[in-house]
């Protein structure tokens, strides 16, 4: 295929199949790393209506009801009680979907508004979300990167305190420093806690990467340059380890969240009068029977917030991933296909000497489309598809 | 290779040492014995609380009561084993034990054994049919899971899955709408998974939208959920079915003596099962009997297979034998089946069959069979609410590793010689696919261990995770430190028959002592 690219970060592309290749190299062309990973990321559909959806809950959650001194727009709070009206039931209907009425999640059996306290536990638990993803995110790079760089003796240690971390189930030793939070009963003492065991998954995959890269070219001539180690380390490697280190602490505020709900839901994490989606739960399990909304709200939250954290996070792995091709679908390969004559001259030579042209080619030619989605022997279009979603990055696994 | 498990065993000892010990600082840190007494306005709080601190030694410092603790641990090295005693009940915590791990370790087994099958699967179907509908609502399916609170699910199953089946099988009316809407997304999911193109995903999803449905409306339009059975038709008809599709898909139906001999083995199912209806009249079951004619129905197998001889004996055993398994499983589930509505009858269960708490009925008089019912509807709701956690991962790992040795070389080449598409996958594509998950399983059972936490918690399941849960509510230290231990223990174990099990199966990697 071609062997002259002007623009070193297509190089990946080289191997890829050719409808993709076709879609890819024009968008590319004189882009930096950052904008190429942003045009991958905003393509991804799932992942953008994701960002969304979780940017809207957040600002729902943070102006509805306030935080700390600031009062929001919604007329309740999550601890006054208000007469129950109606047994509590929600006023926010299907059948008029236009009117929000006096409690739109209904009331509790005290007459707690369910919105503001949705709302509040949603704060909360989206807070703990993100200490904790940064607790991780700080000390996970830091070990991760020290013992990559260093190996040896220093790697021998830090491993060795990685594997203490991971012997038990997150759960169990969440649950014990849950307890220990529990005695200053503040939801941000229990994020640091929690954020400090969610670590190891990210620690192993920075040191996987930093061995690899210390080994390259621009890291010994960094070296060689006088600079120092804590200069390598952070101004030379750790930019290029970016990719994995943001994909992992996407993936792993999607189980932070998952893991704050649940411990909370066991009594060990957030307790009354703090509120969080999991304590919700945990508060309202019995009623289930007689007042389901109290139980269909909050654990609504937990799944929409976690699934669009995890959408997230693999739009920023295929963003990410030079090596990831997105297969065009049947309908874009027929575009493609019939965009591809109406090209005028000029551009059909500034594609070729820019490589888009060897691989526009087939379509020029009038090849007909492989089915994108066969992968027989005939369906070239996977073979050298490498694939990087083999889900192993979701828990934090090593990759193969 | 015996040095080196010498030296795994030794340094995962040393990382137990550390780990117990950390955490039993850090639970005394945590827990608060004496908390109901601090708020106590009894007039002799003060000389209840000198009597409780003199009676837990909490004036000695935590760090030497861990190594009283531990000097009980070693005794289990000599037989003596003494893990403290819960000082609220003053009950020891090894006879606490007992009941609670055989539980535990009942519910992670079925629900690894369901989500291994199920989960990878899906995974191998939706790799396969890579980029199309099925792989993408497969994916966000396990995105779904992934995010799924199983405390919320499981609340969830509880009133959908034991009270409202238990209140419809008291009054039967059947949803039709329900039905069809059931029966059309099992044929899209048919249709999905079967592939194929233009007509022929029509014909999928119309087959298997009626068949879903026909076998739908007779499970609930008839009696059968209050009398259920498979009978001799019901065992030998599905036998043969099982034996059509074992065979296409181990060595494809033009193999003729396999095909053969899977059929043969049916049909000696159908047979068998006329035969273990008089032989479990006489015979009262037990587990070792009921192994014991599962081992002789797969000798069974692989002795129809072999006698069918032909160039490729083991094939055709391979595939009999696991026809053989099917025919057993069938003939097992029927027996069940057949004290169904014996034990819905019963004082303790008064119609409502599914559980929704604890590991057994208390006080159940009956005999293996009733039993086994009674454990299996205790086990219904909290295996598929753990099944639930786990069966993303799998999934989603054996989708990749499939997609990643499909991209080989030596699958190429394979296509290339001309092989067909079942052989490439199943011979040359599926058994490397599996190899990573050697390593993964054990991983995945820690993962289930710590999720047993919370249902066992939600389905007052009285195992170790629930033992766990009550003590550390309860500021009991030994019972909790006891759990931690035992999870420690697995844990390092199942990480070091991981790597035992990848280099024995994957010769490219090699031990060195």
């Amino acid at each position: 295929m071609t062997t002259s690219l002007p623009d070193p970060s297509k190089h990946e592309d080289t191997h890829a199949l050719e409808g993709d290749n076709a879609i890819e190299a024009q968008e590319t062309a004189g882009l930096s790393q950052g904008q190429i990973v942003w045009r991958r990321f905003i393509r991804h559909k799932g992942a953008l209506s994701g960002l969304a959806v979780v940017l809207l809950i957040a600002i729902l959650a943070y102006s509805s009801v306030g935080f700390g001194p600031i009062p929001g727009w919604w007329k309740f709070n999550h601890y006054n009680t208000n007469d129950v009206l109606n047994g509590g039931a929600p006023t926010w209907q299907l059948s008029n979907i236009f009117s929000l009425g006096e409690h739109p999640f209904g009331q509790d059996d005290i007459g707690r508004d369910n919105f503001a306290r949705v709302m509040k536990g949603t704060q909360i638990s989206i807070m703990v979300m993100l200490v904790m993803g940064a607790i991780s995110l700080v000390v996970g790079v830091v070990i991760g990167s020290l013992a990559g760089y260093y190996r040896k003796r220093v790697d021998d240690v830090l491993m060795r305190l990685t594997d203490l971390f991971i012997t038990l189930p997150v759960i169990v030793v969440g649950a014990v420093l849950g307890v220990l939070a529990g005695k200053y009963s503040s939801p941000l003492l229990l994020a640091i806690c929690l954020g400090l065991i969610l670590w190891p998954g990210l620690a192993r995959l920075v040191r996987g990467d930093f061995l690899s890269l210390r080994e390259r070219e621009f890291v010994d001539s960094a070296r060689v340059a006088g600079a120092s180690d804590f200069r390598i380390i952070f101004k030379h490697m750790l930019p290029n380890a970016m990719g994995v280190i943001i994909v992992n602490t996407t993936l792993l505020m999607s189980q932070a969240i998952v893991l704050e709900t649940a411990l909370s839901f066991l009594g060990f994490g957030v307790s009354a009068p703090d509120v969080s989606l999991g304590q919700l739960i945990n508060e309202y399990q019995s009623s289930f029977s007689t007042r389901p909304w109290l139980f269909w709200w909050p654990g609504l939250f937990i799944i929409v917030i976690a699934l669009c954290v995890n959408f997230i996070g693999d739009g920023l792995r295929d963003a990410f991933d030079p090596r990831q091709k997105r297969i065009p679908s049947k309908k874009e390969m027929l575009k493609a296909q019939i965009r591809t004559p109406e090209r005028t001259e000029e551009e059909a030579a500034a594609a070729v000497t820019t490589g888009a042209g060897a691989t526009g080619m087939p379509f020029a030619e009038g090849t007909p489309a492989q089915g994108p989605d066969r992968p027989g022997p005939a369906g070239t279009v996977n073979t050298h598809d490498d694939p990087g979603d083999t889900g192993d990055d979701h828990d934090g696994k090593p990759r193969h | 290779m015996i040095k080196y498990l010498i030296r795994r065993f030794l340094s995962a000892a040393l990382v137990m040492l550390v780990v117990t010990f950390l955490m039993y600082v850090l639970i005394d840190l945590a827990i608060d014995p004496l908390e109901d007494l601090r708020t106590s306005t009894s007039p002799n709080a003060a000389q209840l609380m000198e009597n409780r601190i003199r009676n837990l030694q909490l004036d000695v410092p935590s760090p030497i009561r861990y190594f009283w603790w531990l000097t009980g641990v070693g005794g289990c090295l000599i037989g003596q084993c003494d893990l403290g005693s819960s000082w609220l009940t003053g009950q020891a915590v090894t006879s606490m034990l007992q009941g609670a791990i055989l539980n535990s370790v009942k519910l992670v087994f079925v629900a690894t054994f369901v989500s291994i099958i199920l989960g990878v699967t899906v995974g191998l179907v939706s790799a396969i049919r890579q980029y199309t509908g099925f792989d993408y609502a497969i994916t966000f399916i396990t995105f779904l899971l992934y995010s799924l609170p199983v405390f919320w699910v499981a609340v969830l199953l509880k009133q959908y899955g034991a009270i409202e089946f238990n209140n419809f099988l008291r009054d039967p009316e059947v949803n039709w709408l329900a039905l069809v809407v059931i029966s059309l997304i099992a044929g899209a999911f048919w249709m999905g998974a079967m592939g194929g193109s233009g007509r022929r995903r029509y014909i999928n999803l119309a087959a298997g939208t009626i068949v879903t449905f026909a076998l739908l409306a007779f499970l609930f339009g008839s009696n059968w959920l209050l009398q259920p059975g498979i009978g001799l038709i019901g065992v030998t008809v599905t036998s043969l079915a099982a034996a059509v599709l074992v065979t296409h898909l181990s060595t494809g139906l033009h193999n003729k003596r396999a095909f053969y001999a899977a059929l043969t083995t049916a049909v000696l199912g159908g047979v068998f099962y006329y035969a273990m209806q008089w032989f479990f009249y006489f015979v009262p079951a037990n587990w070792f009997i009921i192994l014991g004619l599962f081992v002789v129905a797969i000798l069974v197998g692989v002795g129809v297979g072999f006698a069918f001889g032909g160039p490729d004996k083991g094939a055709s055993a391979r595939t009999a034998a696991i026809v053989a398994i099917i025919a057993s499983l069938l003939v097992f589930v029927d027996r069940n089946m057949q004290v169904w509505s014996n034990y819905s009858n019963l004082a303790q269960i008064r119609g409502r069959p599914i559980a929704t708490i604890g590991a057994s009925s208390p006080g159940l008089q009956g005999d293996f069979w009733i039993q086994t019912v009674d454990s299996f509807t205790h086990l219904l709701l909290p295996s598929i609410a753990l099944v639930l956690i786990s069966f993303a991962t799998y999934t989603r790992y054996s989708r990749g590793s499939m997609l990643e040795v499909m991209n080989q070389d030596y699958i190429r080449t394979a296509r290339a010689k001309g092989l067909t598409e079942r052989t490439v996958i199943m011979r040359h594509a599926l058994r490397n696919a599996l190899l990573p998950l050697a390593s993964i399983v054990p991983v995945d059972i820690i993962t289930l261990i710590g999720g047993a936490v919370l249902t066992e918690t939600i389905f007052g399941w009285a195992g170790m995770g629930r033992m766990f849960v009550d003590s550390l509510g309860k500021a009991d230290i030994d019972p909790v430190m006891a759990y931690i231990l035992i999870t420690g223990i697995l844990a390092v174990v199942a990480n070091i028959v991981a790597d035992f099990v990848y280099a024995i199966l994957d010769p490219r990697i090699r031990v060195n002592a």
